[in-house]
This record gives structure tokens, sequence and C-alpha cells, in this order.
């Protein structure tokens, strides 16, 4: 995977530039459209910044119309578009190209209804996934998945990626709360899939469009599913010897018939990096932590807790810590949610999204920091541990090019493992530019074929986010 | 009629497929056959039956997964999983009530047909429960989608694309599904006596109350009882149950007086939800399955007027079954009905000549056609799978 390849651009569409933009601002206020090269520049990454290229132009349209009159453009004049919400991707779902025009939804981001009684949300895709729950906590209601980067990314954005969350063990991830929306297809024809009710009728187009990364058509508005707010919430926290010990104790959790609502798995070096960045109190003298939470009231919550404490003792657990008050609740959040921004502070780092079967995590874990030792590098884990999507993040130096090769290689290798242990390449994060050329080690070509006419049925010339998801071969520059 | 094909091996169903698309003939595919009267009547075809794909090829319950060929039977798989105290999430309706055909329904028959039972509001449908499959497209090629793992989001997701896809892109061969742990308890709230409209506001405030109900039906007068009765569901641990309960009863007292069934009163009565056993008789009358916003089940039903001859709601109004006269008349009916209040319908059960003669499915939009169109021809080109079931050319 090292040095992420890009197709050769089309040198007609830089020719024809000035006419490109010149039939953009004409269908769109100037306010709506970024033409010069400062402004485009904010469009030239999203959060894979060691990959940057700048878009031809970029566009902000207010209205579903708006987005249809901009894709029979760009289809009638043969360019390449690439959808983005807040542009948090961390596979680079969102990245452009300089012969491709970006088409950013954060204009559209009002809450266009709210149903209690059905207990739904209609929004438009620029809305950021914490405003929708937000809007209806007062009423006792929240909108379940919750990305880490959920105060800025779009729910839009999460469709693209079937975004999950630290809390989706319990609530599913974003195509299990998702009712319908709102697709623009290159025609510029507009497609309401599913709507109000649990189930939409036919070939299931919304499960299909959740995680297609951008490439079947640009999702305007979502219709997503709001869920009663428990009466309460209580995370504890366990500290534990060996990493075997932590893992067994979360299948023996499973096993026993509770199914919390986020088991959240942490090693040394991620305790140490969060603890030293949100001081929430962690344990620094163990191998393993896990945060566990539950939800329910009162004494449904000491009931299970009392369970899961029980099992943590025949696991070994060397540290236990109930959460006595929501300030406390928010102090163990903190570090867990910050993880990867307090990383940040230490070194610059890649966050891998691999997800193996629960009963390989030690395995896959120990073999991860052999792969990484392999290279001379380190790796903090942290990672939501009920459904064995893993977060390794690997540590290197940004400003030195061969570190971060190594560092890319180790990915790699990572992930080639966690496919091997029966798991998949991403958990959450998406393909993205990142993954694509690893996707051979998952898929058959029979498979990849099958999934490319899938694609084609909606787009046949792979204009929409173009050199995503499927591996380049010869069209790589 | 010749002898159904039974594959035993996934290399069995590639060549069976292959064998009718070079002979230009069509396949029927089915599981146990449970539910052969679903879909719109099947054109001149041979029959070809995954009921020999039956093995379970494993299961983790640590990891609440469990892996089975498409024929192994739902029955066989219950009873696996409820030896540690698992259960199927979704709770998969049986079709012999309705249907009364022979066979018995298969994990491949559950996920082409994805009808999740009363738990769907708070457990999500089979499609949400399905972590991988694998499939022999039209070519004969087989296609492995997801995986075993519940997150995933690698490449697009045709798990989703396959489930309630009635068999249409693809032969089932194998199916991974998510377990949950089988509710240690459950206590069933009743209300009697209650219209449609108060019971929708009563199971409305129930599902959307931080109290955990998986269960929400409204039972007409007639089903069972002489009066209506409003049904709702709290499950879980012995300890937290009656805290629970109680709590519940109160908030929902205002709508009437509240009277409980636990244990196998409670279960069995569900049961028949799942299963519509309260409008399978008599067996002449056409049986529709109708998804809306709940908060629309009372006008729908009021549009229905004398065309429905008996309904029920299950997910508090989200779900309407209704029985009709199986007449075009009746279904122009229940088609105008459901679109004014933005739902879709199937017609469920139906002779023949009637599910020749009127859509089975909600007719998608135009484009909505033409797209599934494309993608039946990018799984199954020459149509050689279960073709027309759902829509003419699908």
């Amino acid at each position: 995977m090292s040095h992420i390849a890009f197709p050769r651009l089309d040198e007609t569409i830089i020719a024809r530039r000035a006419a490109i933009v010149g039939r953009l601002a004409a269908i769109l206020p100037p306010e709506c459209l970024i033409a010069d090269e400062s402004g485009r520049r904010a469009f030239e990454t999203d959060a894979l910044t060691a990959y940057r290229r700048l878009p031809l132009a970029v566009v902000l349209p207010r209205s579903t119309e708006e987005v249809a009159r901009v894709l029979r453009l760009c289809r009638d004049e043969m360019v390449n578009v690439v959808p983005r919400g807040a542009g948090t991707s961390l596979s680079g779902g969102a990245i452009p190209q300089e012969d491709a025009v970006v088409i950013t939804l954060t204009k559209m981001s009002r809450i266009l209804e709210v149903n209690l009684a059905d207990r739904y949300a209609r929004v438009e895709a620029g809305v950021t996934n914490l405003a929708i729950s937000e809007a209806v906590g007062a009423e006792g209601f929240f909108y379940a998945p919750d990305p880490s980067s959920q105060l800025a990314c779009t729910i839009g954005g999460n469709i693209g990626m079937n975004s999950g969350g630290a809390h989706c063990l319990k609530y599913g991830v974003t195509t299990n709360n998702l009712l319908g929306v709102r697709l623009v297809t290159l025609d510029g024809e507009i497609l309401d899939i599913g709507g109000e009710a649990m189930d939409a009728p036919g070939y299931d187009l919304l499960g299909l469009v959740c995680g297609s990364e951008g490439q079947l058509g640009i999702v305007t508005e979502a219709i997503v599913r709001l869920i009663p707010l428990p009466e309460g919430a209580r995370p504890v926290l366990f500290g534990f010897d060996t990493v075997e010990d932590a893992s067994q104790c979360v299948a023996a959790i499973i096993g026993a018939g509770i199914v919390p609502v986020a088991m959240e798995y942490m090693d040394k070096l991620a305790i140490r990096i969060c603890e030293d960045f949100a001081h929430a109190g962690y344990p620094l003298d163990v191998e393993a932590m896990l945060i566990i939470e539950v939800e329910g009231s009162d004494a449904e919550m000491g009931a299970m807790l009392a369970r899961i404490g029980a099992i943590a003792k025949a696991h070994n657990v060397r540290t236990a810590r109930e959460s006595m008050s929501a300030m406390e609740s928010a102090q163990i959040w903190k570090g867990r949610k910050s993880a990867f921004g307090a990383t940040g502070r230490v070194a610059d780092y890649i966050c891998m999204d691999g997800t193996v079967p629960t009963g390989r995590l030690p395995e896959a874990l120990q073999r991860t920091g052999e792969i990484c030792a392999s290279f001379g590098l380190r790796v903090a884990n942290v990672f939501h541990a009920g459904d064995g999507n893993m977060h390794p993040l690997i540590l290197y130096n940004i400003n030195d090019e061969a570190e971060r090769v190594k560092a890319e290689e180790a990915g790699a290798a990572v992930l080639e493992m966690c496919v091997e242990l029966g798991g998949c390449l991403t958990g959450e994060h998406g393909v993205g530019v990142e993954k694509r050329e690893l996707m051979p080690r998952q898929f058959s070509d029979v498979e990849l074929k099958q999934q490319k006419r899938v694609r084609a049925a909606f787009d046949p010339d792979g204009r929409l986010n173009p050199a995503k998801v499927f591996p380049l071969g010869e069209r790589a520059a | 009629m010749t002898e159904a094909l039974k594959p035993e091996r996934e290399a069995d169903v590639v060549e069976a497929v292959l064998a009718a698309r070079h002979a230009g003939t069509k396949l029927d595919i089915v599981g146990g056959g449970s539910k052969a009267g679903l879909g719109r009547p099947r054109a001149e075809a041979r029959r070809l039956s995954s009921s020999a794909l039956s093995g379970i090829v494993f299961y983790a319950p640590a990891e609440m997964t469990l892996c089975a060929g498409a024929g192994a039977t739902i029955a066989a798989i219950e009873a696996a999983v409820a030896e540690h105290g698992q259960t199927l999430p979704f709770e998969p309706m049986r079709p012999h009530a309705l249907w009364g055909a022979g066979g018995e329904p298969t994990l491949g028959g559950m996920v082409a047909t994805n009808l999740a039972g009363p738990r769907r509001p708070s457990a999500g449908a089979v499609r949400d429960g399905v972590l991988g499959l694998k499939l022999v497209n039209g070519l004969g090629e087989p296609i492995r989608c997801g995986g075993r793992v519940m997150k995933n989001v690698t490449g697009l997701d045709l798990v989703k694309l396959n489930c309630g896809a009635h068999g249409t892109l693809g032969v089932l061969t194998e199916a991974t599904i998510k377990l949950a742990p089988r509710p240690e308890t459950e206590t069933t709230l009743v209300m009697a006596g209650l219209g449609e409209p108060k019971a929708v506001e009563a199971m409305t405030r129930g599902l959307g109350s931080p109290f955990g109900v998986t269960g929400a039906a409204w039972l007409a007068p007639g089903m069972g009882r002489d009066f209506s009765r409003t049904l709702m569901r709290i499950e879980g641990f012995a300890e937290s149950i009656d805290d629970r309960v109680g709590r519940f009863a109160a908030l929902i007292g205002e709508f009437g007086e509240v009277s409980r069934l636990s244990g196998e009163d409670s279960s069995t009565l569900w049961r028949s939800v799942r299963d519509a056993e309260f409008i399978a008789e008599p067996r002449d009358r056409a049986v529709w399955r109708v998804n809306l916003a709940p908060s629309r089940a009372g006008s729908f039903v009021a549009a229905l007027g004398a065309t429905s001859l008996a309904h029920f709601l299950d997910w508090g109004g989200g779900l309407v079954w209704v029985a009709t006269a199986a007449s075009e008349a009746a279904a122009s009916t229940v088609r105008r009905a459901v679109a004014s209040a933005k739902g879709h319908a199937t017609l469920m059960r139906a002779p023949d000549s009637l599910r020749a003669a009127v859509e089975v499915f909600e007719p998608p939009s135009a484009l909505g056609l033409t797209l599934s169109r494309r993608l039946k021809q990018s799984f199954d080109p020459d149509g050689v799978l279960n073709f027309g079931r759902m829509y003419d050319g699908v």
C-alpha cells in the first residue's frame, strides 16, 4: 500500500477548466462556488492529511435541485465528482483530484422535520451527527450512531461510510438507524428511497447506498431513526495484568447473555497517552483496560454491573472503578473519545480500522504488536472490543518519508492479518483511497467485478468519487 | 414436472445454474418451500431447493454469531442457539399459519424474504441481523458478501441488497447471522377495549419510553377475546424487569386498566402475532402486510373501510396486517389507501390468478424500477433466477 497512487488526470478536462467553471458560475450564485486557488486549498484533503490534491472547483449547493443541476452539468462535461461532508474521513474518502469538482453539502444543514410519535427526524445531508441528538435530547430521544468525530462529521458522510461509533454494540451502525434517503443520481434524477416506515419496499437500495462511499449518487436528505434516551448510563473501568484476561472477560460477558451498550479496550500505551491528555483517572500500571458501559434504570444498571463485576473478578481484574456521578462518567469517556487527538499530540499516526472475530482478539493484538515492532514502530491500541473493531494507532514521524512508508506498510500488514483471522479490512472508516489496493486480499476478482457491476448500475462511467474503494490497476498514473 | 434439484455443495449449485443458463431455462429457487405462495406466480421453471445445504458451519456463542448452510431449518438453528441461552433477535415469521404449505422454513428463506416479527422496532429487521452471505449469481459465480464480524464496511453492502431480494439475485448457499441473548423473562402488559387511535397513542407512549418495550401490538375484538387487546412486552433480566414493568404500567395507566401476562402465556401470544395467525382464516381471503409510520395506521385503516375484513397492528402501528376479499377491486383500494398513508404494501397471500393480475410488491417509481432491473442484470443477466418474482423483469 505504500504511497497511495492516483489515476492519470484527464488533461482535456484540465484544459477546459475555465469553461467548466464558467458554466458552474452560470447556474450557481457566487457564494456557492469556489474557484480561486486559496479557496480550493481547504478542500484538497480530508483527515488522511498525508495526501492532498487540488480540486478543479468546489460547489456548495443549497438544495437538492441545485445538486441535481450541478450533477447534470458534470455528466454533460464528463467531469468527475467528489461528494464531501465535513471532510473528516480517515480513509481519504473525500480527497479530490485536479480534474474533479467537489460537491460539499455543508450548506444543507437544516433539520427539516422531527416526528417524535413516529420516532424519526428528516434532515439535510450536511447536518452534523451530534446536531440531531441535540435537537431531540430535551424530548428524551437521540440518534444512536456516535462516531468520535460526531461534533463535526455530517450525516451525509456517515451514510456514505456507514459510520459506527462506540455505542453500536447495542444500537447498531448507520445502516441500522436509517429509514430513508433522497439520492440524486449522476443524471440529476432524484430518487427517494425508504421513508417513514420501518422497512423499505423492493430491493434494499437503502442498505446498498449506505456505505457506498458516494459512488452511487449524492445523498441530500435523510430520514433517521430516533431512539428513546435511556434513563441513565454508567461506565465502569477495569484494569487487567494481561491482554488475554481482558479479552476473555469481554467474551465471557457476552457469553453470559449481557450486551453492554459499549465495551472499549485500551492498551498500556493508549492509556498513558489518554490519561496525560484527559486526566480521567485511568490506571497506569495495567496492561489492558476496559471501559464497559451499561444503560437503564438504577436497578437495572446495578443488576447488570453486579453480574459484570463478578465476571471480571473471575478473569483476574486488578483494578475496578464504577462511575459514581455524571461528571465522572463524562471524564471516563473524555479519555476514550479524545484518544485520536491525544495521540496526535505525542506523534503523527495512522489509524487502522480492521475488524477481527472477538475470539481472535488476543492473537490479533499480539500480532499487531509484532508487526509494528518489526518495522521499528510503536503502536497504541484503542478499540471497540465488543465487536472486534480494532483501531491500532501506528506512530511515526510525518517529516520522515522513509518512516511514513514503513507505517503504511505496517498498517497494510495489520489489515491483511485481520482478513486472515476471519475479519475485514475496515469496520467503520471505509475503504477510501487508503485501503483500495488491499481489496483483493478480502475479495476475489469475481466478487470485485460483481461489486463493480452493481456500481455501474448507478454510474456506468465511474464518475462519482472515482479512485476510491476499487483497486486502480492500470489506471494508476 | 421434473424432480427438484437438491444441490449438496456450492459446486453443485454452480453446476445447476450454469446448466440452466446454457440451456436457456429458468430456475425456481426455494429453501423448504414453506413460503412458495409469496411473490408473483412463478413462470415455467425447474425447481432448485437449497434444503440439502443444511449443516451448521460454526456457532460461536461468545461472539453471538452463527453460520449455517442456507437450507438449515430455523427450528434447528433455534434449538442449537437455545442451548447457549441465545436466540434470533428479529423473531422471523413462521409461514405455516398463513400459507399452510408443507416444508420447513429455512435460513435461506428467512434471509430472502426479510420478514421480521414483533421485535422489529427494537431489534431490527432480518437484514439488520445478517452479517454475511454466500451465494451463486446467475452467471454461476460464487460470491461472498459481508463476513462474520459485526462491523464491516469493506466494499458495497451486497448482504443487505440480497436480504429481501426473494432469490432474484443469487442462490443463497450460506448465511452468517448475529444472535442475541434470549431474554431471561418476559411480561406482557394488556389493556382491554381500546380503539385503534387510542391504542396507537398508548403504544407510541410505550415505544418512546426508556423502559425497553420489545413488542407493541393491537388485536381487534374477536381475535382470541371478544374485546380488543393492546399488548406491550417488556423483556430482560429477572432483577430488573419488575421495576421496569411497575413503572411502565404507571406510565400507560391513563389509557386504561393494565393486566399482566407472563411466561408461556405471553410468549404464545407473541408467536401468534408474529405469524399473523389472527387473520389466516378463512383461507380464501387475501392477506396484506402494510408498512407505514405508526401515526398513519388509524387513517389508513379508516380509508380501507369495509374492504378490510379483519386487521391487526404490530410494531406499535407501523405494521398493519389486513385481510380482504381476494379481488382486484380490494387490491386497488389497498394500494390507494397505502399510497395516501405514504406506506407500502405486500400481497402476502392470494390465489395465483390474483397475484398474476395485480402487483404483489409495492410498485416502485420509474427510476426505482429501472435501477432494480439494472441490479438484477448485474447479478443475473439472463434472468435465470426466480425471474419476475418481484417485478416484471426482476
